[in-house]
């Protein structure tokens, strides 16, 4: 099916409902073999011990908040200039997996810096813009609700989204632009990973599995928005009669 | 976790992700129903979509 083809939403549903299926049997076999290799492949860390096990869930949700707001943008983008029909409904319908994903790596992380740096919490730059990200995401949630009208909701929405993603070079570069007690880039940096093949290989399996299970809610989502905005359309032409 | 020091937070972690991520599906799941139970009730009622029928 062409990529084009989706832009109906009546095929977009045919669409999903087939795919669907696929995408939770992949995320549920891959969040298992994930989690057994995180938690009996990859060994203790060096330093914190086996503290590095929140490594394995912490790094994918703040690396899919950041990536579902960059897709989000791109909706957008789709929104204002493509005026894509289902662009504004993925953007609404990604923006509460966003918040859960970035809420997510904060608690996780919050949860790791108490016996690793002794701190619940630091105003850090890395820390700072991630609690930012987290209360743009609400804003936009919030914005959905408050304009009954999903084509105005819409286009406000979507100027928000693009004017937030300057917040996003800032998280990625956060830890090189300032004194961070977060710690530097170890991944995807100049030089390869600080980061040893048997840590390594698990945390890639648990972002995998995790994409996966992103884009299985992210299309339940977007059917269940299709169908409200069936459902807005039916009542008001029963309305008016 | 007893025998691991920290274990505790170890645990909270992947508790409290399972719980936000069931949640989650939860929510999007019930929405779903919602929302298509209230679509067959306006069909129901003989409220049509102009376009419906259409490919």
């Amino acid at each position: 099916m062409p990529l084009r083809d989706l832009a109906n939403p009546t095929r977009f549903l045919a669409f999903s409902a087939r795919a669907l299926p696929w995408l939770w049997g992949v995320s549920l076999v891959g969040l298992i073999a994930g989690l057994y290799l995180s938690f009996f492949v990859a060994p203790p860390d060096y330093l914190q011990g086996e503290m590095v096990r929140i490594m394995f869930i912490h790094v994918p949700f703040a690396w899919l908040a950041m990536a579902c707001y960059g897709l989000m943008a791109v909706a957008s983008l789709g929104t204002l200039v493509w005026r894509h029909p289902l662009a504004d409904v993925a953007a609404k319908s990604a923006a509460p997996i966003g918040a859960a994903f970035t809420f997510l790596a904060l608690v996780t992380g919050s949860l790791w810096g108490r016996p690793t740096w002794g701190a619940w919490w630091v105003w850090d730059a890395r820390l700072t813009s991630m609690l930012i990200l987290f209360l743009v995401y609400l804003g936009l949630i919030a914005l959905w609700q408050a304009v009954e009208d999903p084509g105005k909701a819409a286009k406000a929405a979507a100027i928000l989204t693009l004017v937030g993603t300057i917040n996003l070079p800032i998280i990625k570069f956060s830890v090189d632009w300032w004194n961070s007690q977060h710690q530097g880039e170890s991944i995807f940096r100049a030089g390869g990973s600080t980061i040893y093949p048997t840590m390594l290989w698990p945390l890639f399996e648990m972002v995998l599995a995790m994409s996966v299970l992103f884009a299985a809610l992210l299309l339940m989502a977007m059917r269940n928005e299709i169908f409200r905005r069936r459902v807005r359309t039916l009542q008001l032409t029963a309305a008016s009669g | 976790m007893e025998h691991l020091p920290h274990g505790g937070f170890i645990l909270a972690a992947y508790l409290l992700t399972a719980a936000v991520l069931t949640g989650l599906f939860l929510w999007i799941f019930f929405d779903g129903r919602a929302q298509k139970r209230r679509l067959a009730e306006l069909e129901a009622r003989g409220v049509r979509r102009r376009s419906a029928g259409r490919p």
